[in-house]
């Protein structure tokens, strides 16, 4: 039988805020074990939480970018469980009333576009981190304890694997576009875990499901997702049953196996969290995000394919990143040919960006790309002399035009010493002139590559090209 | 001379203040008691070195004629459920403890977990110049109505050492019936205060829910906690809220409103006051010589000026259920965090899993009640049980709200009994839990309300065969954030029913 996969995306992606959640100890990743830490993220006896409000800011910023309704009251609530890396004994997150809710996505899978519901999107605190094998012993690292998460839980909308990546790439981009997340999936502060099922196609009822935990790289969701799949469909072509239970993906072996299965489920015994009031945001809050909110990327390829007359690949890559764009547009500021820019940009700046979250380092500055593009422009120079204008420039604070005066790279435009040389090669190579006043217009290009050995590339290609057709072509 | 250690708060401090006494004396006079009625069980921790140390300190601050605190030299001590960084901390639980040579839980407090901090409500009493001498005995984790659940061996009741001193805040309510200390901390959270302080004969306050800061005190139930003094006498009391109280940065839920005149306000007339009278509290189960020694009291504050008038409190009779719903779901959420991973106790054989090590660690180290209540909270709270209990408990905690708020629509204060008899033997309520919870069966409503508590004694019982004459405590409550009127009525309750001073218990 022929099957569809029915998939869903939960999200835990890291505010950036500088402090934890509920207390004043550093988000700072990569400290010594148990350095970040206070008697409030330690779970000490008598501590208590004091919400962070920039977690409150990005979170509405999140949920605003996901076109959520952001609710002017929500709830704290507990998650309890027991485990070493939960100091508390229960995790700080929201249940029943989460702060956003009803948003959505849009995704791109081979040219087709598609918008996937967002069901909601609330804060929690991160939980430490248990360290295993120390000498057959088991230790915890709290110093991640207490950063603060979205968590962004997606519609059962994903029909693919591809989907399911394009998604999680769309999500990733959306929240550094709006900058409350770095994207770093190495550092954990983007996870993901996934829901599969399917069912027969065309039938409407949905599958049992099992959820796929930690997926730590777009590569791996693809597969991971994959490998579930084939697994049910065995499971269903054999005639068995999906058993609900919680999977962990192996990348070595490429399968899926069993974390937890269903009657080993936890009762989080969920209630309002009775140290924090409930949140109240107010709706000039709410207005005044909305209108700080970056122009998101679907907004910006939009404008820059209708306005601009970029094709979508090219908007696409440019709007990988909130400094690409920025970079572009900043480019265009000085020079106003945005069709141009962005091939510039797309194929030569962006193969020496490099981004680190949220910022973005450049090998050269938008104003010696507007600059070098000016040269090209005026005809100074040809566009292959940019190349390698550009790779002089790069690392450098040079400007474009003392590189061209240093190498002297300027195109040769003057026409009458052209005419002498082009003349010069006529005489030269007489058989191959004949055949071209014969009519073997195609000659003309031997000609041209002649011109251009002996300038160095320099020589002006449509003028010598004019001087050619009126030496060889007008003469009867 | 009279004996410093035995005046109000505000007089002690005077003394010290004016270089009467010094601080180092007042304090030592205090620990000598303290050393005197060991026997009472009202410390588990002495905190003889750093008591010393700051009241050398506060001798030295006035040597050099630097201001001094509201408190200066004046010996308080805290309930143990309270974080201290210079004492142990143990909620009188062995699961705060470490673990000792033969492999089992500490025995006693000085095993006692360290808290790295101080209470928010700890560090204003150090900022006042307060000598803090000790950790009170309380009920594990301020569960319970006797003390007998402390897991170091109960505190006695000093007018008879056969008896109780209530709880959970027992320690703290001996510690200052015994003058031992002119003031203590102790936290209520259905009455914890309240009751000790009747059964032994001292002024108890629960402040409002958000009056006082909570950072520091050892949670039981966050929604219920508050933390709050005990003192001979109403003035003392008040100024001991009046240090401790007001908003926090490390409390979401204190409030963020002014600080009251507490002191000032004992000195006001009670004339034109309205005192409701509910007679839900007047029911079956009161015993006979509280009920005529409440009404005497409220007749003797008519007299002054005071209009009496009945209020109904409908709901009253749902307030046990409603509060062992709440209170017990949030302590087991509460006390998850005690798991042997961080702190405090831990037993598990070498490379035990982890499972058995949570089994053991929390079997040894919690007491039966804490237990019981903890397999309570997490029943009510599981999936398929949380409507049928938790949610109907929170709407009938709406209910007993709602029906305070309309008696304050009518009356400034309510007065009704704290306790529904007086300090009872040990044993007494047997093993049956439901007759200990019915000792708090007059506190446990302010408690669900959030509303500001207070119980002063009000008359000693007749002697007889079977009982020595015992304190009998009148419970004021008075609308959120009110708790001036708390002072001002406790006041006059003093000055009509004890006219030469609080009643002192036959010590030695």
């Amino acid at each position: 039988m022929e099957y569809e996969p029915v998939i869903g995306l939960e999200v835990h992606a890291q505010l950036l805020t500088k402090s934890k959640l509920f207390c004043a100890c550093s988000t700072d990743f990569g400290g010594e074990p148990n350095t970040n830490v206070c008697p409030v993220c330690l779970g000490l006896p008598g501590s208590l939480p004091v919400l962070n409000e920039q977690a409150v800011t990005f979170a509405v910023q999140a949920g605003l970018a996901l076109g959520c309704t952001i609710h002017e009251k929500s709830i704290f609530a507990r998650k309890n469980y027991f485990y070493p890396d939960l100091p508390k004994g229960y995790q700080i997150s929201q249940f029943e009333e989460p702060i956003a809710t009803h948003g959505h996505l849009d995704i791109d899978v081979d040219g087709v576009s598609k918008r996937v519901g967002i069901t909601r999107a609330h804060m929690e605190e991160d939980a430490g981190k248990n360290v295993h094998g120390v000498a057959g012993d088991s230790l915890v690292d709290l110093n991640r304890a207490g950063t603060p998460l979205c968590e962004i839980v997606g519609e059962p909308d994903l029909r693919s694997s591809a989907e399911a990546a394009a998604y999680l790439r769309a999500m990733r981009d959306l929240l550094v576009f709006v900058g409350v997340n770095d994207g770093n999936l190495e550092e954990g502060s983007f996870r993901c875990d996934a829901n599969v099922s399917i069912r027969p196609v065309g039938t409407e009822k949905l599958g049992t499901r099992c959820e796929l935990k930690n997926i730590n790289s777009f590569k791996f969701v693809q597969r991971a997702i994959d490998a579930e799949i084939i697994r049910q469909t065995a499971i269903l072509d054999a005639g068995g049953k999906v058993k609900q239970e919680t999977r962990s993906f192996d990348p070595d072996t490429g399968l899926t196996h069993t974390l937890r299965a269903k009657d080993d489920a936890h009762d989080y015994r969920y209630f309002p969290e009775p140290d924090l009031p409930p949140l109240r945001v107010t709706a000039a809050f709410i207005a005044a995000q909305r209108a700080g909110l970056h122009e998101l990327p679907v907004a910006v390829r939009k404008r820059w394919v209708e306005t601009l007359g970029l094709t979508a690949a090219t908007a696409q890559t440019l709007s990988q990143h909130p400094q690409y764009v920025t970079f572009f547009e900043t480019v265009c500021q000085s020079f106003d040919q945005p069709v141009k820019v962005a091939n510039f940009v797309a194929n030569e700046v962006l193969r020496g960006a490099k981004l680190h979250g949220l910022a973005a380092t450049f090998t050269v500055t938008p104003a010696q790309v507007a600059e070098l593009l000016l040269l090209v422009e005026s005809g100074e120079i040809s566009g292959k002399q940019a190349k390698e204008v550009f790779a002089a420039l790069e690392g450098t604070a040079r400007t474009a035009r003392s590189v061209v005066d240093e190498r002297g790279l300027k195109v040769v435009s003057d026409s009458a010493a052209l005419e002498v040389l082009c003349q010069r090669l006529i005489d030269g190579f007489p058989s191959q002139a004949a055949s071209v006043r014969a009519g073997k217009k195609a000659l003309i290009g031997f000609f041209m590559g002649q011109v251009m050995k002996e300038t160095g590339g320099a020589a002006n290609p449509k003028l010598v090209s004019d001087i050619f057709e009126r030496l060889l072509g007008g003469a009867p | 001379m009279s004996e410093v250690l035995d005046l109000p708060i505000p007089e002690q401090a005077a003394c010290v203040a004016r270089g009467e006494i010094s601080a180092l004396a007042l304090t030592e006079r205090a620990l000598g008691r303290m050393e005197a009625h060991g026997g009472l069980h009202a410390f588990l921790y002495v905190a003889r070195e750093a008591a010393l140390a700051a009241a050398a300190a506060v001798d030295q601050k006035r040597a050099r004629g630097e201001p001094l605190g509201k408190l200066c030299g004046v010996p308080i001590a805290i309930k143990d459920a309270l974080c201290t960084r210079d004492a142990p901390t143990t909620c009188a639980s062995k699961l705060l403890t470490r673990r000792n040579a033969s492999g089992t839980a500490g025995s006693d407090a000085d095993s006692g977990w360290r808290p790295p901090y101080d209470a928010t409500v700890v560090a204003r009493l150090r900022a006042a110049d307060a000598v803090l001498v000790g950790k009170t005995n309380m009920d594990e984790f301020a569960m319970g109505s006797s003390g007998e659940n402390s897991a170091f061996g109960p505190m006695l009741n000093p007018w008879d050492s056969t008896r109780t001193a209530g709880g959970s805040s027992g320690g703290s309510a001996v510690a200052v019936a015994a003058g031992m200390a002119a003031g203590s901390l102790g936290s209520d959270t259905g009455g914890s205060i309240r009751q000790p302080a009747a059964l032994c004969g001292v002024v108890g306050v629960k402040p409002s829910y958000g009056r006082v800061s909570r950072y520091g005190l050892v949670a039981f139930a966050s929604s219920l906690d508050q933390v709050g003094p005990f003192a001979r006498d109403a003035r003392s009391a008040a100024r001991l809220l009046e240090v401790i109280s007001g908003a926090d940065g490390h409390d979401s839920t204190c409030a963020d409103l002014p600080v009251g005149a507490y002191e000032a306000a004992c000195d006001k007339p009670v004339k034109g006051l309205r005192i409701g009278i509910p007679e839900e509290y007047f029911g079956a189960g009161l015993d006979p010589a509280v009920a005529s020694s409440v009404r005497a009291a409220i007749s003797a504050l008519e007299s002054e000026g005071c209009s009496v008038h009945p209020v109904a409190l409908p709901h009253t009779r749902h307030g046990i259920a409603t509060y062992y719903i709440v209170a017990t779901a949030e302590a087991s959420s509460n006390l998850a965090r005690f798991d042997g991973v961080r702190f405090g106790l831990r037993l598990e054989p070498p490379r035990s899993n982890l499972e058995t090590m949570y089994g053991k660690t929390r079997n040894a180290g919690f007491g039966a009640e804490v237990k019981r209540r903890i397999l309570l909270g997490t029943y009510v709270l599981s999936s398929g049980y949380y409507d049928a209990y938790y949610r109907k408990a929170q709407k009938t905690r709406t209910l007993i709200k709602q029906d305070f708020d309309r008696a304050f629509e009518t009356v400034d204060a309510i007065a009704a009994p704290t306790s529904p008899s007086p300090a009872f033997k040990f044993g007494d309520k047997g093993s049956d839990p439901l007759a200990m919870y019915l000792a708090d069966i007059y506190t446990l409503p302010a408690s669900l309300a959030g509303i500001a508590g207070l119980s002063v004694p009000c008359a000693m019982t007749r002697a007889n065969d079977s009982q020595p004459a015992l304190p009998v405590g009148l419970q004021l409550l008075a609308p959120a954030f009110e708790e001036e009127r708390l002072f001002t009525l406790a006041a006059a309750v003093e000055r009509l029913t004890a006219p030469n001073g609080p009643a002192r218990p036959p010590l030695g």
